[in-house]
């Protein structure tokens, strides 16, 4: 009985291992070919942005770019435009520091809440949890447009006279569309967040409950420290949105004075695209996207895999 | 089970408000007022603005609307809306085409690749992987605007590219003055679709099949190397390794992936906005471009509200439709 399976395994093992190394070895040919089908795709992926580049380093200035690698590259189109990126008088800097408070809010706001609302779906066991995650669901389905037109109304009626600030108008405001844009991105965060904390170990609290520590202990003191690269991640998503949004700022913020935004001022560019030198717009593309773009790039790992699951998940 | 219920009619009545219970509304409480506020409210007061006809005299709030009844409803689904260029099921049957054309695209693309970048031995498989994750670590806005300037006439890359070519054929520059946004003519006469859909087909193909290629790689690396070598030694070919093989373990990854970029690609914005403006004549203009312009450019609030509960019944209908599909096939993955 015992010899019977070493006589038969030993064989079939041999011929696996030869299997795979016939396997890990391509031809030449093969390798060859495969290689050239990854440069063609490379290719394809890299064009659009080699193009931006080269178009924001040419320092002729020019509407029609003539080859990918301009002579004599030079920074000025980046100057220009940190200065005066469109023909109203706001800088760069002021439209970044607008973006980034955008962001933060967002990004703060709905890992905060979000955070609380996934523990409860995700650990506690209470009447109508199914009914409230389906809710949930469903307001994740939701495109952020589709409730605007209340919204904006709503927040429009919120005017206030406050003794310091003077006349505050929530709709024009960077809190009000950053409200707006937590309507979109707090469903994602509770339904992302609950996903990570369901791969927790339940023990770990368990473990802690026996030793006397009550459920908030156990939440501050063990699922939010482990849940942090999660809480990163989810509000790194939230900033993006943040950074990025487009819809509610250029709908509500109708007032130039109040605060534009990076995402306002390249629709205004491209709104303007007769008149728009290319190697501005450029550079303006490159600086509106570098922040983010770089965080995502060395944090691929950690993002892709949150993007994925909650892509699965949604 | 419900006899000691009964019996104990004290403690079942605390047993409603569990620990839990308390704990777990403690820990929503904030979450579901902000969604109060800013979703619920907002969709049941938008549902009462899709039956009246809310527009800019009555922002103030001084002028009370008027209720119209299902007007606003009828003249959409007739397109009998005052706005240019809007038929409704025209955008409704575009907008599906768009998300599902789109969505086989990524899918089959973004497998394609994986299946190559998984192949063993290939060299510098990291240094292309890290390379094609960069569409979609730049942000969607940027990726439109840049495709709009790559497709324009005059100075786009893309004409460019074409007219460099073409002096190698002998062709004039002049042959490759493409206008791939606004040109009115179809490409493909028996096809009803204008040349800004495959320019944004194009675009849009470039910013999803990475994603896809991602989830693909993580469903590859799931297969258990014996099976292919099973599969091998029972004489299998290489397409019937892929199908009886990598298929099955691939399809649960991919499928509720692929809803979910359904609803994405069909609520996708930026792309149709900011590259073709919806034109030319309104022919790639999804729900959301539309519903934007309702609200911004002709301030019909009343009549934006009733588009959204259109929508929304939509996706709902989308949603329940797709989980019934992923079901139906996840059985046969079984």
């Amino acid at each position: 009985m015992t010899a019977v399976p070493t006589v038969t395994t030993a064989p079939s093992r041999v011929v696996a291992r030869t299997r795979r190394s016939r396997r890990g070895r391509l031809t030449g040919r093969q390798q060859l070919l495969l290689q050239v089908i990854c440069l063609l795709i490379t290719a394809t992926v890299l064009f659009p942005i080699l193009w931006i580049f080269s178009l924001a380093l040419d320092p002729r200035n020019l509407s029609r770019p003539d080859g990918l690698i301009p002579p004599g590259a030079s920074l000025d189109a980046f100057a220009r435009v940190i200065a005066k990126p469109t023909s109203d008088d706001i800088g760069l800097l002021e439209l970044a520091r607008n973006s980034f408070l955008l962001a933060s809010f967002v990004s703060l706001f709905s890992v905060g809440i979000g955070v609380l609302a996934a523990y409860a779906f995700s650990r506690l066991r209470f009447r109508g949890r199914e009914v409230l995650m389906i809710v949930i669901l469903g307001v994740l389905m939701l495109p952020a447009v589709a409730t605007i037109a209340p919204l904006f109304i709503m927040l429009n009626s919120i005017k206030l006279d406050l003794p310091i600030v003077g006349q505050f108008a929530l709709r024009q405001s960077l809190i009000g569309v950053g409200l707006a844009v937590v309507s979109g991105t707090l469903p994602f965060a509770i339904w992302n967040l609950k996903g990570y904390l369901d791969t927790i170990p339940k023990e770990l609290e368990e473990a802690a409950a026996v030793d006397g520590c009550t459920r908030n202990q156990s939440f501050f003191k063990i699922v939010l420290p482990l849940a942090t690269p999660a809480l990163a991640v989810t509000g790194f998503l939230g900033f993006i949105a943040g950074w990025t949004e487009f819809y509610f700022v250029s709908i509500f913020l109708n007032d130039p004075t109040q605060g534009f935004t990076l995402s306002l001022a390249l629709n205004k560019m491209v709104g303007a695209f007769g008149q728009t030198p290319w190697s501005d717009f450029a550079a303006f593309s490159i600086l509106f996207a570098a922040p983010v773009s770089i965080v995502f790039f060395f944090f691929q790992k950690y993002i892709v895999g949150g993007l994925a699951v909650g892509g699965v998940k949604g | 089970m419900t006899a000691p219920a009964i019996a104990l009619a004290q403690p079942r009545r605390r047993r409603r408000f569990s620990p839990d219970t308390r704990t777990a509304l403690l820990y929503l409480l904030p979450a579901f007022l902000v969604m109060g506020i800013i979703t619920f409210y907002p969709l049941l007061f938008q549902t009462w603005m899709s039956f009246t006809d809310f527009q800019l005299q009555n922002l103030s709030g001084k002028v009370q609307p008027n209720l119209v009844g299902l007007d606003n409803y009828t003249q959409i689904v007739q397109s009998k809306l005052n706005i240019p260029n809007f038929e409704f099921l025209r955008l409704l049957f575009f907008n599906l085409f768009w998300a599902f054309s789109n969505v086989v695209i990524h899918v089959i693309l973004g497998v394609a690749v994986a299946l190559v970048l998984n192949v063993e031995g290939l060299r510098f498989k990291k240094i292309y992987r890290a390379l094609f994750i960069l569409p979609v670590i730049i942000p969607p806005i940027i990726v439109a605007t840049v495709w709009r300037h790559l497709f324009d006439q005059d100075n786009g890359a893309i004409n460019l590219v074409l007219q460099g070519i073409g002096v190698l054929f002998k062709i004039p520059p002049d042959a490759f003055r493409i206008d791939w946004l606004g040109q009115v003519d179809d490409p493909i006469s028996f096809i009803p679709l204008p040349l800004a859909y495959f320019a944004l087909l194009m675009a849009n193909t470039w910013l999803g099949w990475p994603l896809n290629s991602v989830v693909a790689t993580g469903a590859l690396q799931s297969v258990p190397p014996d099976l292919y070598e099973a599969a091998e030694m029972d004489g299998a070919s290489a397409w019937q390794r892929f199908k009886v093989v990598t298929l099955p373990f691939l399809r649960p990854a991919m499928l509720p992936y692929a809803i979910y970029g359904f609803v994405v690609t069909f609520n996708l914005f930026y792309l149709s906005f900011f590259m073709s403006g919806g034109g030319p004549f309104g022919r790639t203009e999804l729900f959301v471009t539309e519903a934007y312009k309702l609200v911004n450019d002709y301030q019909l609030y009343g009549v934006a509200a009733a588009f959204s509960v259109l929508l929304f019944l939509l996706l709902l209908g989308i949603t329940l439709v797709t989980n019934r599909l992923a079901r139906a096939t996840a059985s046969y993955a079984e």
